[in-house]
Parts: structure tokens; C-alpha cells; sequence
């Protein structure tokens, strides 16, 4: 239409699927995310590590490269589940620092313009429009975590034989489920503190407060009372727990895989609480 | 023609108080006016339309999908304006309403489209690429109004359209609704507490108070019911001329020396009047219309107790 043409006019053309609707909110939040320099910086630099990782497979599998540069040609590292562990870990890491950037972006701003009816006078439900907003950071954060990981696994299966990699499948596993179980808890966390702290800056600095807090609170019941069981209060150590169970190393929190996964469940319902009572087109005082 | 508005018997309780009481009635208009003092519950109950609370008991019905059971086809179908600033301030115009009309099920492409064609419709297209934080009060409110028919929706519900207007503003906030009103089956609930913005837009008005329905006017009706109340006040000796209005089938009634008060039969008209007084040699000093203005109806109902439409 002409744009001189300025009477009111309905729309009587196709609708988009109802089903993938809320992907419409990822893709705004997603490009809002990136509008953020030292996000876009901070998400390239978690990807150093990775690139790092996969030289050191093909520098360890390439005998000709290794006497080129002067280095022992029989060994140069092992690739077994402390090799994993610790890119894991890494990985892990940048991805909750990565999300103390982008997190508080989620909601807080919504919620400050006082946005939400206009999200839900529409046909998106409140459900998804939470699952919109965490996809978004369960993505970007999948990028930086079990992708790479899964990548530098099926890079050293290439590399070493597909007996290799039939042999440590369970390095595989343990990456994709440790990986999940912590981006979905960082994803439900920073949502729900983007839904309480109206201030970016603060709720970035309150998601790092909560897991610093809960892990030195954790360490102090632990050794208060001479148990280990507070150590299921630490998500970090939870997070460490589960690869340790896949990657086969002896690590002794006294925490079990099934209690951690427990655990995380608890703490994403803690989250999804927080979230239904904020998330809302209209709050009711009391 | 499908009721826009049925309320049956619509209780709303927020926390222990109880907003919306007993609210019974049904509206066929395609402009209804929502009127009321603040804090009658007219905010709840487009809320409650909306889906935003969920009602304690009864129900309601907006163009015929009943709230309880076909919330979703509702919103499909209604365009909110809300009262209060409601925005992203970090995006442009044309970026927010475009998410918004993607939000309502559009195509990327007509999503777009649909965004620079609103803006222009409601008289931002020159400022479509600015952000949203950096308008003014009476732009935000536009934005607003655009945002609520990008999707083409077959009601809009405007919320106090007119807030934090200057005069022009306002003025042309009211020609958008007359012509929106006019363009096709697009049918409006506005909600408002001033009664200019209602009597300028509206073919029926519901008035609530304290939460219950007090009174309902259908206006085109008052209006046309209006001009068959006449007041006449005559000079001479008028002997014989309110029998000769009678005779005619008008209801006269004496309202004072020399005033008559009469309501018009069918058929008669002003210049019948005329005709009868001059055969009558009585002289028509003045002759008015009953003018029961809202301000009038909105007065009455004020005073009414608790009422049922």
C-alpha cells in the first residue's frame, strides 16, 4: 500500500504456525543480545579455548608436525576424561560468565517498560514467551559448551579410529548431559533474577553472587558439620560431580549423579516459581 | 449481528477484595463506551476480557469466544491499547511494532509492511526510526494505538486513548477512532473516565461503578429520542393551542405560565408547530430540544444504587 494511502486497513493474509511463534521472541532478544559489543567480544573469545584444544588433537596425531617444532613425537597428551574435564570446565565457566552479560537483558527490560501486556494481549502464552527469552541463552550458551565439546570429541574419534570413540562414548554423553543440566540452571537463573532486578547491572552481579554465595555457603555447612551432603547446595560442584561420573575420574564430593540431577531440578523449579510470579501481564498488589 | 460484549453474571475478586460484582449484560455496538469513576473496575474488566485475571464466577463472552474456554481465539482477534506507558524503549517504532505484528502471527514481510503503513496511519511515519524512549508523551500514546491494529484485528479495546493529550492530540485521537469506526467491521471498546471522549466515539455506553453495571445508554437512540422532546414557550393568548397539539397526537404537558413541554408524535414535524400557532394567532417566543447530554445520563447513574442493566 501506497504510503499517502493513510486509512485504517485489516490484514486478511497468512498467519505464521502457531507452534513456532515464540521463536519470534528469540530472534529480537537475540539480536538485542548482540548489539552489545563486548557480549559479541566475549562470545568469540569462548571459543579460544576449543580451537586450542583441537590443534593440541592434531598436533598429538601428527608426527611430522611435532618433530618440526621439536617436541617428543611418541606422546604429547593423553586424550582421556581429564582432557575433557577440563575443557568442560572451561567451557562451563565462560558460559556463566557469558551469561551474567546477556541474562539480565532477558526480562528486566520488559518488565521496567511495562511491556508485557502488549506480549501477552496477543496469542503467546506466558510459558512461551519464558521459553522464547531461555531458548535464546540456551542457544548462544549450546554454542559454547557441548557443541564445541562434541566437536572436539568427534574430531579425536576422526582422528584416533572409530574404536576410540565406541570406547568413550561415555566422554560424549557426559559432555551433552553435564552441559545441558548447567546452561538450562543458567538460563532459569538468569531469567528469574531478570525478573526480580529491574537493574541490568545488578541483576548480572546478583547471578554472580548467588552461585559464589551458594558454593562458600555449601563449603561452610560442609565443614561445620563434618558432611558432605551440603555440597548438593553447590551448583558448581554438582556440575563437576556429573562429568566426573562420565569422564571416569575419581572425584569424592558425596555427591551422586542422581542427586544432582536432582538437585538442578529443584533449583530450575525454584526458578520457574520465581518466574511465574513475575512474569505477568498486570502484577496484583496485595 | 454477534454481541461484542456478554457478561453473565462476571465476578472478578484481585487478592480478598472483589473488583467486578455480578456484572449481566450484553452489547451489540460497534463503538461501546466503558465509563465510570476511577477505581469502578473498568481497567479489570478489560483485563479480565483479555484474559489478563481469571474471573471468580460467571463469565463473558467477546465476540462470541467465551473467555474461560477461548482465550487464544480472543487475542487473535482483539487489539489492546493499554493505559499506561507500555513499550520497549531501546527499539525503534518501526522495529516494535514489527515484532509486535510478528507476535500476532504476521509474515516477517507483511509484518514490516504492516509497520510503516500504522506508523503512517496514526501520524509517526516521519519518526519511525527513532527509538521509542525518546518520544513524547502524546507519540508514545500513538505508538500504542498503532501497536493495537497492526494485526488488522476485528475489536480494539483502547484504554484511556486520550491520557496525557494536548487538545490537537487529542482531537485527532478521536478522528482515528471515528474513522477507524467507519472503515470496515472493525468494532471498538473504549474506556475512558472523560465523558467527550465517549460522546464524540460512542454508539453505546456502559457505566459502571464500584464495580457493578449502574446504567446503559444506548446513544444513537438517546440522541434520536432527544429530538421528539420539545420545549415551547409562547407569547399571546394561547388558548386552544395545546388542544390543537393534542389533536394533532402530541403529549403536551404545561410546564409553567406560557410553557409547554411536548413529545413529538410520529410524523409531526417543527413546522407543523409553527403552523398550528399561526392559525391559532399565538406567537413562538422559544422552542428547544431536550439536550440530555452523557454528562447528564453519567450524573443520574451516580446517583442510582446498586442497578442491573
Amino acid at each position: 500500500m501506497a504510503v499517502y494511502k493513510r486509512s485504517y486497513r485489516g490484514y486478511s493474509g497468512p498467519l505464521t504456525s502457531r507452534r513456532t511463534r515464540f521463536l519470534v521472541i528469540s530472534r529480537y532478544a537475540a539480536r538485542g543480545i548482540f548489539k552489545s559489543r563486548i557480549v559479541t567480544g566475549l562470545f568469540i573469545l569462548c571459543f579460544f579455548f576449543p580451537l586450542i584444544m583441537i590443534a593440541g588433537l592434531y598436533l598429538n596425531h601428527n608426527v611430522r608436525v611435532l618433530s618440526m617444532i621439536g617436541m617428543r613425537t611418541d606422546h604429547l597428551m593423553d586424550i582421556n576424561g581429564q582432557f575433557f574435564m577440563v575443557l568442560m570446565s572451561s567451557q562451563c565457566s565462560m558460559a556463566f560468565l557469558l551469561t551474567a552479560f546477556i541474562g539480565p537483558n532477558m526480562i528486566a527490560p520488559d518488565l521496567a517498560n511495562n511491556a508485557l501486556p502488549l506480549y501477552f494481549c496477543r496469542p503467546l502464552s506466558r510459558m512461551e514467551y519464558v521459553l522464547g527469552k531461555a531458548s535464546v541463552i540456551l542457544m548462544i550458551l549450546s554454542c559454547i559448551t557441548w557443541i564445541p565439546g562434541l566437536l572436539v570429541f568427534g574430531i579425536e574419534t576422526t582422528l584416533s579410529g572409530a574404536s576410540w570413540g565406541w570406547q568413550n562414548i561415555r566422554f560424549a554423553a557426559g559432555i551433552f548431559l553435564g552441559s545441558a543440566v548447567w546452561i538450562c540452571l543458567l538460563a532459569m537463573l538468569a531469567l528469574a533474577l531478570s525478573a526480580w532486578v529491574r537493574w541490568k547491572l545488578v541483576a548480572g552481579a546478583l547471578l554472580l553472587g548467588v552461585m559464589f554465595v551458594s558454593s562458600g555457603f555449601a563449603a561452610a555447612v560442609n565443614a561445620v558439620l563434618r558432611i558432605q551432603s551440603a555440597s548438593y547446595l553447590d551448583p558448581g560442584k554438582i556440575l563437576t560431580a556429573i562429568f566426573g561420573k562420565f569422564f571416569n575420574l575419581p572425584l569424592d564430593f558425596g555427591v551422586s549423579l542422581s542427586g544432582g540431577l536432582l538437585a538442578y531440578a529443584i533449583m530450575c523449579g525454584i526458578c520457574i516459581l520465581l518466574l511465574s510470579r513475575k512474569v505477568r501481564a498486570f502484577e496484583v498488589v496485595k | 449481528m454477534t454481541p461484542t460484549i456478554e457478561l453473565a453474571g462476571l465476578e472478578v475478586h484481585l487478592g480478598k477484595r472483589k473488583i467486578l460484582k455480578d456484572l449481566t449484560c450484553s452489547l451489540s455496538g460497534r463503538t461501546i463506551g466503558l465509563l465510570g469513576p476511577n477505581g469502578a473496575g473498568k481497567s479489570t474488566l478489560i483485563n479480565t476480557l483479555l484474559g489478563f485475571h481469571k474471573p471468580s464466577a460467571g463469565t463473558a463472552r467477546l465476540l462470541g469466544n467465551d473467555i474461560r474456554t477461548q482465550i487464544e481465539q480472543i487475542r487473535t482477534t482483539v487489539g489492546f491499547m493499554p493505559e499506561n506507558d507500555s513499550f520497549i524503549a531501546n527499539m525503534t517504532a518501526v522495529g516494535f511494532l514489527r515484532m509486535m505484528a510478528e507476535l500476532s502471527g504476521l509474515p516477517e514481510e507483511a509484518a514490516l509492511e504492516r509497520a510503516h503503513e500504522s506508523l503512517y496511519y496514526v501520524g509517526l511515519g516521519e519518526s519511525r526510526y527513532r527509538k521509542l524512549g525518546t518520544y513524547s508523551l502524546g507519540m508514545k500514546q500513538l505508538a500504542k494505538l498503532a501497536q493495537a491494529v497492526i494485526h488488522g484485528p476485528k475489536l480494539v479495546i483502547l484504554d484511556e486513548p486520550t491520557n496525557g493529550l494536548d487538545p490537537p492530540g487529542r482531537q485527532r485521537m478521536i478522528r482515528m477512532i471515528r474513522e477507524m469506526k467507519e472503515a470496515g467491521d472493525l468494532r471498538i471498546i473504549l474506556c475512558s473516565h472523560l465523558l467527550r471522549d465517549i460522546e464524540e466515539t460512542c454508539e453505546e455506553v456502559l457505566i459502571l461503578k464500584d464495580g457493578r453495571v449502574v446504567h446503559y445508554s444506548n446513544l444513537e437512540e438517546e440522541r434520536k429520542a432527544n429530538l421528539r422532546f420539545v420545549e415551547l414557550e409562547t407569547f399571546g393568548d394561547d388558548g386552544g393551542f395545546v388542544d390543537a397539539l393534542e389533536e394533532l397526537g402530541c403529549e403536551c404537558a404545561m410546564a409553567g405560565e406560557r410553557r409547554v413541554k411536548m413529545v413529538l408524535s410520529e410524523g409531526i414535524e417543527i413546522r407543523d408547530l409553527y403552523r398550528v400557532a399561526e392559525s391559532r394567532n399565538v406567537q413562538l417566543r422559544r422552542l428547544s430540544y431536550r439536550r440530555d447530554s452523557l454528562e447528564d445520563i453519567f450524573l443520574k447513574a451516580m446517583e442510582t444504587p446498586n442497578g442491573r442493566v
